[in-house]
């Protein structure tokens, strides 16, 4: 497809699209598909074939919408409704509402709260707003524009310098600048060279990439065929947890239709460029979100990561110089293109420019997903568009970072999210899973929950990883239990600091996070665990 | 295995689609890999054994993955898996004796916002209760 056929393609795709007097659009993301979305679906369909409106009323399964606490969704275009809590039973009430441009009262989900008001959406724009599993409707959303923008009208030096200067940081949690990396990797001189898309979220707690590859998979395809152009690439792996069932159908049949439209494959857009992307599953190992453990994995070896340097960015993917980026990053790539790297450098802090998107979960009001502009507050992001702890109960501690992160408590909410201020209470951004957790959460429980975790999923290829988790979590659970002296907080305390500077990787290095964090602010429940054997 | 050219690097991909087929992987099965691909029986195992996604063990007709991720945790998921352990003396990871059915635990399937999840049989369904889930594992017993 060149330009102009993707133009012509966007025009035809709206000019089908306007036949329509109205449009229903049901989520189908896993939040919504587990409650019943596919069957509100499928009731829909039938009630609106039964009226007789099939002409004017088009029914499509659309990605996630954000607001997983209170699926399925359905909204209804053009008045712009949003139902909340759809069951199938209510089919006929929705579409007699659509008929007389009446809502119906009780299902409807006020999109002016702050839930929907605070958010700004770059990489979730098109998250359900089109049907993932159709390209023409991703087209006619200003898919691919990026794309071809960049492939006929710039060069590869030109690519990654509008990167650069957009100043997108890694969203995997790291924050390396992504403009530094794809100028090492494009400098590299090889024969051969990859771009991975790391999509092995594996951080329990957390959901944004799975969201995005469901919702939107032709938007991570084009930052990554963008990348390839940028660093000279001709193949790419997309690596996905085998967890995700639904991610991986949408982004093969994705792959499959970008091939055929002349978007991905040879000579795309009508360019001598041509770049061939395959998927690889992970097998449910969380050390190889790590990118040297991801790297073995996809040659088909054990997760294990080795040491760095030399970085994948040199010696990578069979000793060929790799790019490894976040299917969030790759996500920011087709926008900062088309509108420019000063459009994006312009939202966000100084250092944290754009925007994030979290996965907002735990003991919470709104559940889901939200893209929040970098330098946000915690409070805005907990009690605005969260919408506060429920129950009466009260807010104690909001966890970000998953099991390499920290616990933030209620006394430091004002803290900007960004990736220093983050750094600096101990915690990290993460991959952008933020668990709310209130004052029923025993922190040393959760404490001893994440290093469980991580003792499980070390790799074992380090020993202060491998033995030092284990020790870490025979501590903590004698903690739990209210075994524990002033002796084996002491120890703790130096176990920690030995596991986060001896360790080979992030996995190891990370590990101690929970621990260290919550000692920090919650001292005084290590304390009274002590007090319980004293007394 | 032929999609990638038989290629030494295709082994995670090749466990997976013999772990779909069959359900788990067996020796015969590892055994198969191992020619196919040209490479040590030693490093199919160890990457059968070193991911969590494969098994080597036969599932039960039914399965059931109970998520144990943060939000599931604090949503009550270890009061599932102890309710499960209290009707059936099933750990997860174990399947019941007349092979009716498997309790494992997945690290998080990623629907946070219906903590807690459980997959009944690739069927996800959020903010299970005990009682919800002994009532399926009930009915698989009895099947």
């Amino acid at each position: 497809m060149t330009p102009d056929e993707l133009r012509e393609a966007a025009q035809i795709e709206l000019a089908a699209q306007a036949r329509y007097t109205q449009k229903v659009s049901v989520c189908t993301a896993a939040g919504c598909a587990s409650c019943g979305g596919v069957q509100v679906k499928e009731a829909i369909q039938r009630q609106v074939a039964e009226e007789g409106l099939k002409e004017q009323c088009l029914v499509r399964s659309v990605g996630c919408m954000g607001l997983c606490s209170a699926g399925p969704l359905v909204a209804v275009e053009p008045d712009g409704t949003l139902y909340h809590h759809v069951a199938p039973d209510h089919a006929p009430e929705i579409v007699r509402g659509l008929d007389l441009a009446l809502p119906v009262k009780d299902l409807v989900c006020p999109t002016d709260q702050p839930f929907f008001a605070r958010q700004h959406k770059i990489v979730l724009e098109n998250c359900g707003r089109i049907d993932p599993d159709k390209l023409p409707e991703a087209i006619a959303a200003g898919g691919y524009e990026g794309l071809a923008q960049a492939l006929t009208t710039r060069s590869p030096a030109e690519v990654i310098h509008e990167v650069t200067v957009s100043g997108l940081r890694g969203r995997g949690g790291g924050g390396y600048p992504t403009g530094i990396k794809w100028t090492t990797v494009a400098k590299a001189f090889a024969a051969e060279k990859y771009v991975i898309c790391n999509g092995d979220e594996g951080d329990p707690g957390a959901f944004m990439d799975r969201a995005l590859l469901e919702s939107d998979p032709h938007r991570v395809l084009e930052g990554m065929t963008i990348a390839a152009y940028a660093v000279g690439a001709s193949r790419g792996y997309m690596y996905v947890r085998a967890e995700y069932p639904l991610a991986v159908t949408r982004l093969k049949s994705a792959i499959r239709q970008a091939e055929r439209a002349g978007l991905l494959g040879k000579n795309i857009c009508g360019t001598p460029f041509s770049f061939d992307v395959d998927i690889r599953l992970g097998a449910g190992a969380f050390v190889c979100g790590e990118e040297t453990a991801l790297i073995a994995s996809v040659e088909g070896r054990r997760g294990a990561p080795r040491p760095r340097p030399p970085y994948p960015a040199e010696s990578g993917l069979w000793g060929a110089p790799t790019l490894i980026n976040n299917v969030e990053t790759f996500g920011n790539i087709p926008s900062i293109i088309r509108k420019g790297g000063d459009w994006y450098a312009s939202m966000g802090t100084e250092k944290s420019k754009g925007t994030k998107v979290f996965a907002l979960a735990g003991c919470i009001r709104n559940t889901g997903l939200i893209e929040v502009p970098m330098g946000i507050t915690l409070r805005e992001i907990v009690f605005d568009i969260g919408g506060g702890v429920p129950e009466g109960r009260e807010f104690k501690a909001i966890q970000t970072g998953g099991p390499s992160g920290g616990c933030i408590p209620e006394h430091l909410l004002d803290t900007p999210v960004d990736y220093e201020s983050l750094h600096e209470l101990g915690s990290i951004m993460g991959s952008g899973g933020m668990i709310v957790m209130d004052d029923s959460a025993s922190m040393v429980e959760t404490a001893r929950f994440f290093m469980e975790f991580s003792m499980a999923e070390s790799c074992g290829k380090c020993v202060p990883c491998r033995v030092g988790t284990a020790h870490l979590y025979d501590l903590l659970d004698k903690f739990a239990r209210g075994d524990a002296t002033p002796a084996d907080l002491a120890l703790l305390e130096e176990l920690c600091d030995v596991v986060k500077n001896t360790s080979l990787c992030g996995l190891g290095i990370s590990a101690p996070n929970p621990v260290l964090s919550t000692l920090r602010f919650f001292r005084h429940e290590y304390e009274e665990k002590l007090k319980a054997v004293t007394a | 295995m032929r999609r990638l050219g038989y290629a030494p690097h295709a082994l995670v991909e090749s466990l997976h689609a013999a772990q779909e087929a069959f359900g788990y992987l067996d020796k015969p099965a590892m055994q198969f890999v191992a020619t196919g691909l040209r490479v040590p029986l030693s490093r199919v195992y160890g990457a059968a054994t070193f991911y969590h996604f494969f098994s080597l063990k036969p599932p039960g007709d039914h399965t059931c993955v109970v998520c144990t991720g943060t939000a599931c945790h604090i949503k009550g998921a270890p009061d599932l898996l102890s309710a499960v352990a209290a009707e059936f003396s099933l750990k997860a990871g174990e399947t019941s004796k007349d092979g009716k059915f498997s309790v494992l635990s997945a690290r998080c399937i990623g629907t946070c916002g219906l903590a807690p999840a459980v997959v009944f049989d690739s069927e996800v369904a959020g903010k299970v209760t005990s009682e919800q889930m002994l009532e399926r594992l009930r009915g698989w017993a009895a099947s």
